[in-house]
């Protein structure tokens, strides 16, 4: 391998890196990020902004990061007055034309054109005598609007509907400074992952209609965790406002998403801010539920799961591995039929760029970690086996009438769940459960990836995670989220001796699973 | 020649020679006045030994660079393995610059005859004429010729039946600049908006369709049956007396000139020559002002730089500017340098492909800058300003139109700043009414 490794100097630091590594990569691992827009690690590079601009030695000009490969021996200065001096050009070009409409913007805050001018742009303008350039707002599609005035002409854009989504609907029209992106006649942009290039943009020229002015990026709060639109299991950052969920976005995995996540998990969120929440305990008392605390609740539970006779778990195919394996822990013991509901689409919707990455049919996050505990896919089977078992237990599904009624005529049903639902009229216990958005837990992707998603909002409430009241009703047999996923883990081929820290942020593989494309 | 007019003695007639013959046109014609025995003395040569011949000759590129036309050639793979291509850039643009208009219009076949020889010297079977889409005479004359020559057998799947395989395409631009880079020439031959490449790849590993390629000048490839014909040797020999530019140059001369014209003359003759003796001087009553000498991409020289300088690379080259394509621009002591500037700047913000941030915005400030100055509401930083801004405009985009349009501000106001300052102080009235 050393024999592929060449020796770089960025800014005084030697570097060894892969033959073939743009001066870019190479200086991140140097612990320096060279400015850029157009250049981005998904896509392919024209090295058309010009911000990037280094200075090699020995090199006749400043070169583009960007698509320059490190040479051995190669000695770079991004920081030289020559350099400096070259980005401070481009930002001054690129800021002549930009409204600087940074108040009324959702980029502000997150904005490279921004960010970079504070940290080398000049303090005035020289071409304060000049209109600037001007078009109008226009609609790109579904979720996407064009804000031309803001636009760099990075052509992100562009080419990731181009080189990664096949679907070439966006072009730069037009030339010289009257240059603007434009779409095709007759087309929107409505690709089902185009939502991708409102992230991509490094200004706020592609706006998400669904986030517009919905927040200041400075008044985010970002977790890390998975999307839970289908069985792919992009890494996702949810952005929360004061405690409500306010936008998805991608979370850069290489082995999973790269930098892109599709439309469908995009918008896959309001149903965590949801407020028709359950709240509190709520026990059967007479013909309707009245509100207690957790202790008088659990130990209805306990009894209940005490006693002999066929038991069934119901549970969502999106609940987490922790609370699915220690749901089967708690039922252990008796004759147990356990189930996950997961929703089925006609169709897988590629992103045609990235190898083994969809949106894919089975339209919930962790039946591949539903299946590795056990569960069975059978639905509708396990429903009429619910209505003659002694014990039914229902993790978060929405049931429809018709399985409502069949399973009322279970001995007993108890319901963790988070919305009211036809369920709830038959429980003798409902327990208030927190969502993905308000716990941690694993998932385990369709690949055998199993990946961690963290808390980004408190439950309402007295919610408290399933795996919690698993364990309680256990005697608590696990107090935290890590505990939980050792104890479920020890029990399953492949996952036996992993830790939350060996998951990391990008997960880590099944033991026996190839790391790629397991089930293209 | 300078045609219309008769040729004049001082001129080496070799490309230009049936220029205003209307009999040279034709393939028959052609071949009546010698053509296409290059073509058939080349075909009985290797691939290395026309290249080797063009190298011997000097030939360098006619379309700006000058880049030696024998080393561009055996850059091409000796294998093929691949397709190759020849693209013969025919999108003549460049300011000040009608020589290559000309070759079609006269002599289609000496360009075509030119095409068939490079083609078999990088081995390729396809040459695509990337022609300028405002050239339509010159089009269809193209077309015309080269079914000619393919019904002749001297194009097409069986060139002379040597079992060679030559096609020429004659592909229509569509009216911008920027497509004359030859980058941007090969995206728009495959389709795309005429965006030049980043460089490397090079056209020569990964060109038309990521296929090794190469391209040539009309005036570089018209060259070549003439160095077939006579030998590099000999070819080598029309100079004066510098080896690294040999042969004969059409040189467009336009502008204060009594009478502006393509002529051609042998490398390294004199400028006051083609510029006081051939086109017959200023007008009269006036004097030499400032000469752009190689198409409107060129730093401007002073009527005190031209003085003993010699139409060669490095003649030309030693005065602080280029020999660029050989478009010659004149100006006399009537010319409005500041205005000129303008207009050329003006040009290449209308033709900035708008892929580089430099290009696109410079080249707009640049002209509106100097448009305040023309309407009286220049600032006295401005000059400044404007050299500030060339300087981030030069060496770093991916083509060089935008240092094209810095390189004439740049010079114009090293050289004619009093003219510049003229209107800043508001000695001198304003010309445009707004700005």
């Amino acid at each position: 391998m050393s024999s592929d490794l060449v020796s770089v100097t960025i800014d005084g630091v030697v570097v060894q890196v892969p033959k073939g590594t743009p001066i870019i990569e190479a200086a991140k691992q140097a612990g320096v990020l060279v400015p850029h827009y157009c250049y981005h690690p998904s896509l392919p590079s024209p090295a058309v902004c010009r911000m990037c601009l280094v200075e090699v030695e020995k090199a006749p000009k400043l070169m583009p990061a960007c698509v320059t490969t490190v040479a051995d021996g190669q000695v770079v200065h991004t920081d030289s007055e020559q350099a400096r001096k070259a980005r401070t050009g481009v930002l001054e070009f690129l800021l002549i034309n930009h409204p600087l409409d940074c108040p009324i913007c959702d980029q502000a805050g997150e904005c490279e054109l921004q960010n970079y001018v504070f940290q080398e742009g000049r303090e005035g303008t020289r071409y304060g005598d000049y209109a600037k350039r001007y078009n109008p707002v226009e609609d790109f599609g579904p979720d996407v609007l064009y804000v031309a005035n803001r636009c760099i002409l990075c052509t992100r854009c562009v080419r990731f509907m181009d080189d990664v989504a096949g679907t070439p609907v966006l072009n730069v029209s037009e030339r010289g400074d009257r240059a603007y992106i434009g779409i095709d006649q007759d087309q929107l942009l409505d690709h089902p992952w185009a939502g991708n290039v409102v992230d991509l943009c490094p200004v706020g020229s592609l706006v998400s209609k669904d986030f517009l002015h919905k927040a200041r990026a400075w008044d985010l709060d970002k977790t890390a965790s998975i999307c839970t639109g289908c069985s792919q299991g992009c890494n996702i950052m949810i952005d929360t406002r004061d405690n409500t969920v306010v936008r998805l976005r991608p979370r850069p995995n290489m082995e999973v998403n790269r930098h892109f996540m599709c439309d469908h998990g995009r918008m896959n969120y309001r149903w965590m801010n949801r407020g028709d929440r359950i709240e509190a305990p709520l026990v059967r008392s007479g013909d309707r539920h009245v509100a207690t605390d957790w202790d008088q609740a659990l130990d209805l539970v306990r009894g209940l799961v005490g006693q002999a006779g066929p038991a069934v778990i119901l549970a969502s195919g999106g609940a987490s591995l922790e609370s699915l394996g220690m749901l089967k822990g708690m039922l252990a013991g008796r004759p147990l039929t356990a189930a996950v509901q997961v929703p089925l689409a006609d169709a897988e919707a590629p992103l045609a760029g990235v190898p083994n990455l969809a949106l894919r049919k089975e339209r919930a996050a962790n039946g591949e970690g539903a299946r590795l505990l056990g569960y069975s896919m059978e639905w509708d089977p396990a429903v009429k086996v619910a209505g003659k078992a002694a014990l039914v237990v229902l993790l978060d599904v929405a049931l429809t009438d018709a399985e409502a009624a069949v399973v009322a005529g279970a001995g007993a049903v108890v319901v963790l769940g988070t919305i009211e639902s036809q369920a709830l009229a038959a429980a003798r216990v409902v327990l208030p459960v927190t969502n993905t958005a308000e716990e941690q837990g694993t998932f385990v992707n369709r690949d055998g990836r199993v990946q961690r998603y963290e808390q980004a909002r408190s439950a309402p409430g007295m919610g408290r995670p399933a795996w919690w009241i698993a364990a309680e009703v256990q005697g608590a047999a696990a107090a935290t989220p890590a505990e939980a996923f050792a104890q479920v883990a020890a029990a399953v081929t492949g996952l036996a001796g992993m830790t939350y820290a060996d998951l990391g942020v990008t997960g880590r593989m099944l033991r026996g699973a190839s790391a790629a494309g397991s089930r293209v | 020649m300078g045609y219309p007019h008769p040729s004049h003695p001082g001129e080496q007639p070799l490309l230009s020679k049936y220029f205003g013959d209307p009999g040279a046109r034709s393939y028959e014609g052609w071949v009546k006045r010698g053509g296409y025995e290059s073509l058939r003395k080349a075909l009985g040569m290797t691939r290395d030994q026309v290249t080797e011949e063009v190298k011997a000759s000097g030939l360098r590129g006619r379309g700006g660079a000058g880049f030696p036309t024998g080393l561009k050639w055996s850059f091409m793979p000796k294998e093929v393995t691949r397709p190759h291509y020849l693209v013969c850039n025919a999108d003549e643009s460049e300011p000040g610059t009608f020589k290559d208009r000309e070759i079609m219009r006269w002599t289609p076949h000496q360009l075509l005859e030119g095409c068939a020889i490079a083609a078999h010297a990088i081995g390729a079977e396809r040459v695509y004429i990337y022609i300028r889409g405002e050239f339509t005479a010159e089009y269809r004359i193209l077309l015309e010729a080269v079914e000619e020559a393919t019904r002749a057998g001297a194009l097409g799947a069986d060139v002379f039946g040597t079992g060679r395989r030559i096609e020429v395409i004659v592909h229509r631009g569509a009216g911008a600049y920027i497509c004359g880079e030859e980058t941007a020439m090969m995206n728009s031959i495959e389709g795309k908006r005429g965006n030049p490449r980043i460089k490397p790849p090079f056209p020569a590993q990964a060109g038309l369709w990521a296929c090794p390629t190469t391209i040539n000048n009309v005036e570089t490839l018209g060259s070549v049956p003439h160095i077939i014909r006579e030998g590099g040797a000999w070819y080598k020999g029309l100079c004066r007396g510098n080896p690294k530019s040999t042969g004969t140059k059409l040189f467009s001369v336009c502008g204060h000139v009594q009478r502006p014209g393509n002529y051609e003359v042998v490398m390294g003759t004199p400028m006051k020559d083609l510029i006081f003796g051939m086109c017959g001087g200023m007008r009269p009553g006036r004097t030499l002002k400032a000469v752009i000498p190689g198409g409107s991409s060129v730093p401007i020289l002073t009527a005190a730089e031209i003085e003993d300088c010699q139409l060669d690379y490095e003649g030309v080259a030693a005065r602080g500017s280029m020999l660029g394509s050989g478009g010659m621009i004149v100006m006399d002591d009537s010319t409005d340098i500041v205005y000129q500037v303008m207009r050329l700047a003006r040009f290449y913000a209308h033709e900035s492909c708008a892929q580089c941030t430099q290009c696109r915005e410079g080249t707009a400030w640049t002209t509106r800058i100097l448009e305040r100055i023309l309407a009286g509401k220049g600032k006295p930083e401005d000059l400044e300003l404007l050299l500030d801004l060339a300087d981030n405009m030069t060496g770093k985009t991916i083509c060089v139109l935008s240092d094209s349009c810095a390189a004439p501000v740049v010079s114009a106001i090293a050289k004619f700043r009093p003219e510049f300052e003229a209107y800043l102080n508001r000695t001198r009235p304003p010309v445009l009414a707004t700005a």
